[in-house]
């Protein structure tokens, strides 16, 4: 892939959907939009009438057809930038943006991977999840999403009928008693029905370490490991 | 770039006591916040460096040296850093972007052996920095070449310079043109000079003798 230079640019917001307290799901019409890979972010900008700004990154969740770049953006205590999409932002407001982003945490469908997520971590993996159903090598894609419940996992239902491994670490889920992933739980998606020939980890500091030393457990080798950590900053 | 939008109802809520505490405790020790400057300072005159001629080579302990012109790196997948970086001269500087190639994708293509502990990093000038590789690897490290959506300029090390955020800026070489992989560690330019030879900012790695 050539790297593409990107620029500041405007996006509308298209759509808006506020799902439960925490999260925010916009669409964005972004201008003269450059197509994304699954697994990229955007940097979105607000800035005060001063000229103040703040930007902070976000994970894209659509496919890269669809006509509209999709965030889901988890609202912080006090989060100055999702705070305000959260509980200000609506509909025809337009916002500074820059992306795509990020070159390494991409999966386009050439290899077969396994992917791990951890709360809004499962963001990225969503937009893999569509791009893949898309062009019908779902079978490629094993994902593994963890939340602390289901009302918190970001796209669960989604992530669900998507044939993703959910793990809930604060209540059970059918059968399965509240935990995090077990490392035999991921040896199996690492394993069949052929070996992933990589893997992906998205979500907090200790969530991708966590997850990298399951995977090095169920047998994925470190270097075909990618991962993509963030910190809450708002 | 044009003129940007207002955004419709945000005045800001990190501004204030409460902002001032907030930035205060991303500065690591004996650092400040130089808000919207850069300092630049340099060891060495401002080199011209023409992107036509210059390349980026990984060498020493890998199993194939490899090496790219500005063309082909520019066709590697993409990286961007966006945080804060911290210069021994004390001053700190928040929320950067910065865009080029990590070094996991460089070093990645050519191999390193088992071997290979440390990592120098040479400029176009002759300066040169030493790292162990697990700073410049995992995605910790970049060669960039956009600072914040325009090209890096040069007195900021443009046309291309290494970035390892993590760690004090003298470890983030301008011009930089070559990683050379070693077995064990040797002293760079400010190394040789008294500067420490890891230099992590939270740790108050200034000095040769500092933990």
């Amino acid at each position: 892939m050539a790297l593409v230079e990107t620029r500041w640019t405007s996006a509308t917001i298209a759509g808006i959907e506020r799902d439960g307290t925490r999260l925010v799901r916009l669409r964005l019409d972004v201008d003269g939009r450059q197509e994304h890979l699954p697994g990229q972010h955007y940097v979105v900008r607000l800035r005060a009438a001063d000229g103040y700004t703040a930007q902070r990154s976000y994970s894209i969740a659509s496919d890269p057809a669809d006509p509209l770049v999709e965030l889901m953006v988890e609202c912080l205590p006090d989060g100055e930038v999702s705070g305000h999409l959260h509980d200000v932002a609506e509909v025809g407001d337009v916002l500074e943006v820059r992306g795509p982003i990020g070159g390494w945490f991409t999966w386009t469908g050439d290899v077969t991977a396994v992917a791990i997520g951890g709360g809004t971590g499962v963001v990225p993996l969503v937009s893999m999840l569509r791009h893949a159903r898309r062009l019908g090598i779902a079978d490629r894609l094993r994902l593994v999403a963890v939340g602390r419940t289901l009302d918190e996992l970001p796209y669960a239902e989604e992530l669900i009928a998507g044939g993703a491994f959910v793990a809930l670490t604060r209540e059970n889920l059918g059968s399965r008693v509240a935990a995090p992933p077990y490392p035999e739980e991921v040896r199996t998606l690492v394993d069949l029905p052929t070996p992933a020939e990589r893997a992906y980890v998205c979500g907090s500091v200790g969530f991708a370490s966590f997850a990298q030393r399951v995977l090095g457990e169920a047998g994925m080798r470190a270097s075909e490991v990618r991962v993509e950590q963030f910190g809450a900053t708002g | 770039m044009g003129r940007m939008p207002v955004t419709r109802g945000f005045t800001g809520k990190r501004r204030g006591a409460a902002a001032d505490q907030q930035r205060a405790e991303r500065l690591p020790p004996g650092q400040y916040d130089t808000g919207s400057d850069w300092p630049s300072l340099t060891a060495e005159a401002t080199p011209r460096v023409d992107v036509e001629r210059w390349s980026m080579r990984v060498d020493g302990l890998v199993e194939t040296p490899r090496s790219w012109s500005w063309r082909e790196i520019h066709a590697l997948p993409g990286s961007s850093y966006f945080g804060d970086i911290h210069c021994v001269t004390t001053w700190s500087k928040f929320d950067t972007t910065f865009t080029g190639v990590s070094v996991d994708t460089l070093l990645e293509a050519a191999g390193p052996l088992p071997e290979a502990a440390y990592v120098m990093a040479h400029s176009t000038t002759g300066y040169t920095t030493n790292l162990p590789i697990a700073d410049v690897t995992g995605g910790r490290a970049w060669v960039v070449w956009d600072f914040d959506g325009e090209p890096l300029s040069i007195d900021h090390g443009g046309p291309v310079r290494l970035l390892v955020p993590h760690l004090y800026f003298w470890k983030s070489a301008k011009w930089v043109t070559r990683l050379e992989l070693m077995a064990s560690d040797r002293p760079g330019f400010w190394e040789q000079n008294g500067y420490h030879d890891r230099g992590d900012p939270w740790l108050e790695q200034r000095y040769q003798g500092d933990p």
